[in-house]
């Protein structure tokens, strides 16, 4: 009684603490500007689909995508357990799912398979981060926290697939033994081979159970609040993500429509001049994105495999698309804590634009949109760098001087370099 | 290289009472850069050859304002579209072709929310076209015949527009030995001009792009190498002279191999 006691006090602080931080995080993402992308649902559905469910994108590269897919099934799959424990602990019932009988003992047998194949890929991924020098895993975006970030979640999901395993060695041992409380239920084809390292004796038996059953929930329920705080949110956001993906072509850029009415004035001078509130041309800060930039950013994984096919970034240079995204969230956890203590948001002095993010890295983009192709959950840094270059050069003008050239060739020759119009079509003639 | 044919303005139809059914598109660096005017040419000469009843704005042309956009100059860009989507709707035009894929995407996907909606096609879609409709045939013994061939993706035209196949299937009609290079299709390396980043000094790195793209280009041991953009041909020719491959690899639009292995 005391256990589930005890258990249901866990849990629900657990509940209660991810429902608030998933709060923060919907209201940051909120502060971001409106942006139309609930058009077409069934072709949303259909992406979501795809790129979320399918993992279609992973695919670009096998090997990750073969070992991401057993986590991923693995982790979707032994939440079915999760089901079974948060039952159990609330009831104070044992394998209560067993009364399914041999589906049961079916489910046990693919989790068993399943955690065995979680726990070798997450061993494999920790191999790959910290041993090999894969280039999408280095970059000075990936030193200190973010590093640390992806080590936490790998050694937390093989630490959670061990004690799963061990829990069913020592509750098949107990079968065995025909331990009271413990029914015949489940089958081990992989645990199994743990039971050799476990006590005889049916106490000890029990508290390795035991331990191994509430060290596993409760990692669960820590994990499930750090995922708030950590690169790992991409389990919950890849699929609202995916499903608001820009539908148009890659090519295009969104249109700024405050500066078609100047325009259209400015052309068409019988033409009111625009009225209304002056908004800021381009981004500066977080609050300049839209919605979708915010969200992006709160679902990268920090998997860099826009990096690796920056070419500016793989030509050595400062500009690292994944570093855009880590930038645009951290700037925007920083100015959501400012409203927690706050209540607004006040003027720090900072801004994504310099604070995070420098001039050097937003003009070597070539807009090639390698990084927008490649990201497996259809996040647009491309976007946000655009952005922040029509900031610079619209509201500040400051822009590199050979494009303030080629701005100005524009507009008096209609060409991007030093020829005359009326010479456009000598080619034509020679 | 003479011109044994005229090429039509709009104007010029207009004052004669006619319209044209498609209008070529030439773009800034096929207007006025030397290489890629040589590409302007062969392509009006494939026009001409199969009839086409086509013209260009001449002098009436301005620069769609691509590099305007991309560099966040969006005041510049909307000028520049605005200006030229007058005068497109004053001719009434309905369908463009351009030999540029910047000028590509911007008519395509960024004039029709400022007013201009045309159906627009790259070159390398109308030279694929025309093969399919039997209006162009590789001559018999052209000089591409079981030549080295790769290909390189415009960004432009690949990924922002998702058109990989028509400038493939121009190559694959030349009987050629055709390659891919190792980054290709969607997963295609920048030749480093896009973003404005043509009009400027790259930022400090260690390498410039183009030469990280002709690497992929040598390992592939193609002769020659189709572009399908006049920046990417720029990029490819430079990074082919710094590697002093001049000998060894030849950098050729599609429209170029195509009016050549017609022997236009």
């Amino acid at each position: 009684m005391i256990s589930q006691l005890i258990f249901f006090i866990l849990f629900a602080v657990a509940i209660v603490f991810f429902a608030r931080n998933a709060k923060k995080i919907y209201r940051n993402i909120k502060l971001g500007r409106a942006t139309q992308r609930t058009d077409n649902p069934g072709e949303r559905f259909r992406i979501m689909a795809m790129v979320a469910l399918g993992q279609q994108k992973m695919f670009k590269k096998p090997l990750a995508a073969i070992l991401h897919v057993f986590v991923y099934v693995g982790f979707c799959i032994i939440n079915i357990e999760m089901l079974e424990i948060v039952i159990d602990g609330l009831f104070g019932t044992h394998r209560v799912l067993s009364v399914m009988g041999s589906f049961y003992d079916f489910l046990i047998y693919a989790f068993e398979w399943l955690a065995l194949a979680v726990l070798v890929s997450c061993v494999i991924f920790f191999i790959r981060r910290n041993v090999l020098h894969i280039y999408r895993f280095g970059g000075r975006e990936l030193l200190k926290w973010p590093r640390t970030d992806a080590n936490i979640i790998l050694i937390t999901e093989i630490l959670l697939m061990a004690a799963f395993l061990t829990m069913n060695a020592a509750d098949g041992k107990l079968q065995q033994l025909g331990a009271d409380g413990y029914h015949t239920a489940g089958a081990f084809p992989v645990s199994q081979y743990l039971v050799g390292l476990l006590p005889d004796n049916i106490n000890g038996l029990v508290m390795v159970e035991r331990f191994c059953w509430w060290f596993h929930i409760i990692g669960v329920l820590l994990f499930l609040n750090y995922l708030p705080l950590s690169k790992h949110l991409h389990i919950i956001l890849a699929f609202p993500n995916t499903y608001f993906s820009n539908l148009t072509p890659k090519g295009k850029l969104n249109n700024i429509e405050s500066v078609t009415a100047e325009v259209k004035a400015m052309l068409d001078p019988s033409l009111p001049p625009p009225s209304g509130e002056v908004t800021r041309f381009g981004v500066k800060d977080v609050q300049d994105l839209t919605w979708k930039n915010l969200l992006d950013a709160y679902t990268c994984t920090e998997c860099g495999r826009c990096t690796a096919s920056c070419p500016a970034n793989i030509t050595g240079k400062l500009l690292s698309p994944r570093k855009i995204m880590m930038d645009t969230r951290d700037r925007v956890t920083e100015v959501g804590k400012q409203i927690d203590q706050k209540g607004s948001f006040e003027d720090d002095g900072k801004s994504l634009l310099d604070t995070y993010i420098t001039r050097e890295e937003i003009w070597a983009c070539i807009s090639c949109n390698a990084c927008v192709e490649q990201c497996p959950v259809n996040i647009n840094p491309l976007e946000i760098i655009i952005g922040l270059r029509q900031y610079a050069v619209m509201e500040e003008s400051q822009a590199p001087s050979s494009i303030n050239g080629m701005f100005s060739n524009l507009e008096n020759n209609g060409a991007p370099w030093k020829y005359a119009q009326a010479d456009r079509a000598n080619w034509a003639n020679q | 290289m003479e011109n044994t044919f005229h090429v039509p303005t709009v104007a010029e139809l207009m004052a004669k009472g006619q319209t044209p059914d498609l209008l070529f598109w030439v773009g800034c660096a096929g207007s006025f850069d030397e290489r890629a005017q040589r590409i302007t040419k062969d392509i009006c000469k494939i026009l001409n050859h199969v009839g086409l009843n086509y013209a260009i704005l001449g002098t009436e042309e301005s620069c769609t304002g691509d590099p305007a956009k991309r560099a966040g100059n969006e005041f510049l860009f909307q000028m520049q579209a605005m200006m030229n989507i007058e005068i497109l709707n004053g001719y009434e035009i309905k369908k463009i072709v351009t030999a540029c894929p910047h000028c590509f995407n911007t008519l395509k996907n960024e004039y029709p929310e400022l007013g201009g909606t045309f159906e627009v096609i790259h070159h390398t879609q109308l030279i694929q076209d025309l093969i399919d409709q039997g209006k162009l045939r590789p001559d018999d013994g052209h000089v591409f015949k079981g030549k080295k061939i790769t290909y390189h993706d415009p960004c432009y035209l690949g990924r922002a527009n998702e058109v990989y196949e028509a400038p493939r299937k121009v190559l694959e009609s030349l009987d050629a030995q055709l390659s891919e290079l190792k980054r290709c299709r969607s997963n295609g390396l920048c030749c480093g001009a896009g973003g404005a980043q043509m009009f400027k000094e790259p930022e400090p790195g260690n390498k410039d792009v183009n030469i990280e793209r002709i690497e992929d280009v040598i390992e592939s041991k193609a002769e020659i190498v189709a572009a399908a953009c006049p920046f990417c041909m720029t990029m490819l020719s430079d990074g082919v002279k710094i590697k002093e491959k001049e000998q060894e690899i030849q950098v050729l639009d599609i429209a170029e191999i195509t009016a050549r292995a017609n022997k236009l």
